[in-house]
């Protein structure tokens, strides 16, 4: 019932590591749904958009649903062009990130991201009201606020996504911060966020990991894992868990999601997999827990 | 022709008799709690302070703009929607808001008062600043600090609202409403519950070597050395490390202010219809330094006058300014 996603790439993979990334997705991931397209930023979009109709068509033939994604940050023309032309399409399942999306789509059948700051039951019913058939809640909402928001929305008929692994986003900006730290701004960036895989590490000056920059997105430097908290989410009505790719082995996370989802594994016995397949990055769920975001509360991991 | 009407801030009631003293043709303030994004200990309005302040300044020919600009979690909209009666009820001129569900609201039930769009809505393109004017009747947006004057210009040919800008004090440079930093290392959101960089979370240290840190929620955020002036810690203007910069190095933004007094009349002539200038936590006495000087430099160049904007530039002396992404798009 309740269904497992994985949300777009944030990141400046090469079309080559998109497409074997996609061939294995498709082949051997335990995911219901594909999020695709770029979010963060609109000058690699180029990269990689030549390769989409043959990835949707590799992932549809194996049984997975495609949405397309559109970008969070709109400003410039080649913004808007790109936000507009994604909301005339046909496709039944688009996914908003972007005021400037929702307008162009009007009140035609969308999906609601999270960059959309649905963070409540009457934003949710607005959006409904305008076409909405699903929402991916913001990643800092706490459980109490995540449960009353499904339950308004699955009294719309509105399936609830939340983000249940890898890093969250916690702010965009106009700037490009891997441009910035490279000496460079954004217009001659040279595509340097592409040595980051998996986001450019920040650490504070007495060595702490605190951060990770992904252009002109910033993420946390922890991987959100609520694999202990899926129980209680699908009993509060969330129908949709996202998972964030990430440069580890992603088919491994999902397959080890989805057992905990079928009940073949209890959160307790997957989680030491789940740590062994992300190589020892910090894991947190506390947004989910109302506490600071970066932080693991131990009770919820059993 | 531009308005250029002077927006100024107000974190207390005698804040906002100075402000509107000085010239302000509009206040903006908070009421004491999550439902605006400068919830700071000792700040902002009770209900009746409220009253008493916006009878002080209609009667001084002033408006006051009551910012009611975060994103209630599900569970909590009626801490909003009562804050926006109570508003309505004291005869404030504009909301200005954020989310959707608070828009549709008072544009349904309170229809006669109007509604501005906060920056904590991060509107950056004329289709996303339409959507919430044809959808709520939004008369003015409040323009993120990430376009520059020509984008400015653009934007108003093809929107139906007014704009107002900022032009003076935080350099806000992450999008805002689409930050969760603070969130992230204090578990108090900068959307939910309106704080950034809680006061409460911050420790200063001194160091055997006569060095300071400064930190949030035990987190470094910056170092100085023993002649260098601490600064507060915002997460997003800390000095990082990253593999390549392996020297603290400012990631995001130096600690900096927003200062456009020099761009004025351009910001005029690009057609902004309101000047903001940031500051609720601050003094009385920086709301008068700042008004003041601000009502004389817009009163001279609509007079064709010359600015004295030399006295603008004295009020961040000793701190750094810049004019961010309003001056050039290299600031990206």
């Amino acid at each position: 019932m309740t269904k497992l996603t994985l949300g777009p790439i944030a990141y400046h993979w090469s079309a080559e590591a998109r497409r074997d990334f996609y061939a294995r997705i498709a082949d051997e991931a335990p995911v219901d749904e594909v999020y695709l397209g770029e979010v963060i930023c609109s000058k690699r979009a180029p990269f990689h958009e030549a390769d989409l109709p043959a990835t949707i068509e590799r992932l549809e033939r194996a049984g997975k649903t495609v949405i397309l994604s559109s970008l969070a940050e709109v400003m410039l023309k080649r913004e808007r062009k790109a936000t507009a032309d994604l909301a005339a399409m046909d496709a039944p399942e688009i996914e908003i990130n972007n005021a400037a999306g929702l307008y162009a789509r009007g009140e035609r059948p969308h999906r609601i991201g999270p960059f959309m700051n649905a963070y409540n039951e009457a934003t949710i019913a607005w959006m409904a009201g305008r076409g909405a058939t699903h929402v991916c809640l913001p990643a800092e909402l706490p459980a109490p606020a995540i449960a009353t928001a499904a339950a308004a929305a699955r009294d719309l008929g509105l399936g609830v996504e939340v983000q249940v692994f890898g890093r969250a986003s916690l702010a965009v900006s106009a700037r490009c911060y891997h441009a910035r730290a490279h000496g460079r701004t954004k217009d001659n960036c040279l595509f340097v966020c592409e040595e980051d895989a998996d986001g450019m590490p920040l650490r504070t000056t007495d060595d702490r990991p605190i951060l990770r920059v992904n252009g002109i997105q910033t993420q946390s430097e922890s991987y959100v894992d609520l694999m202990g908290e899926t129980g209680r989410m699908i009993v509060d009505g969330v129908t949709h868990l996202r998972l964030m790719p990430q440069a580890v082995d992603m088919v491994a996370v999902a397959t080890t999601y989805r057992d905990v989802l079928d009940g073949t594994r209890s959160p307790a016995e997957a989680d030491p997999l789940l740590r062994e397949i992300c190589n020892g990055v910090s894991f947190s769920n506390g947004f989910y827990h109302g506490q600071a975001g970066y932080r693991r509360i131990a009770a919820a991991a059993g | 022709m531009s308005l250029a009407e002077l927006i100024c801030p107000a974190g207390t009631p005698a804040a906002l008799r100075t402000a509107v003293d000085a010239g302000a043709d509009a206040v903006y303030c908070g009421f004491q709690d999550a439902t605006n994004a400068r919830n700071f200990p000792g700040l902002n309005f009770t209900p009746d302070e409220l009253a008493a302040s916006v009878a002080y300044a209609h009667d001084k020919g002033a408006k006051v703009l009551l910012a009611l600009n975060t994103y209630p979690p599900a569970g909590k909209v009626d801490l909003w929607r009562q804050a926006a009666d109570t508003g309505a009820r004291l005869g404030v001129d504009a909301f200005i808001v954020a989310d959707m569900g608070v828009a549709d609201y008072i544009a349904r039930t309170h229809p006669q008062v109007r509604l501005h769009l906060s920056v904590q809505a991060a509107a950056s393109s004329p289709e996303a600043i339409r959507y919430y004017c044809e959808n709520f009747g939004v008369k003015r947006v409040v323009l993120p600090r990430i376009l520059t004057i020509p984008e400015i210009r653009e934007i108003r040919k093809e929107i139906p609202c007014e704009i107002e800008t900022f032009i003076f004090g935080n350099h806000g440079l992450m999008v805002e409403g689409r930050c969760s930093l603070t969130n992230y290392l204090t578990g108090q959101s900068t959307n939910m519950d309106g704080v950034c960089s809680p006061a409460s979370d911050v420790e200063y240290r001194r160091h055997d070597d006569g060095s300071m840190s400064s930190q949030l929620a035990g987190f470094t955020i910056d170092c100085f050395g023993s002649d260098e002036k601490a600064g507060y810690p915002t997460i997003c203007k800390g000095r990082y490390t990253a593999p390549h910069r392996t020297e603290g190095y400012y990631a995001f933004e130096e600690p900096i202010s927003l200062n456009l007094s020099r761009l004025l009349p351009e910001l005029i002539a690009a057609g902004v219809h309101a000047f903001k200038i940031e500051g609720r936590q601050r003094s009385k006495s920086y709301v008068r330094g700042v008004v003041s000087a601000f009502r004389q430099a817009v009163d001279d160049i609509r007079a064709g006058r010359e600015a004295n904007i030399a006295d603008l530039v004295a009020l961040t002396e000793g701190q750094k300014q810049t004019q961010g992404a309003f001056e050039t798009k290299k600031w990206r």
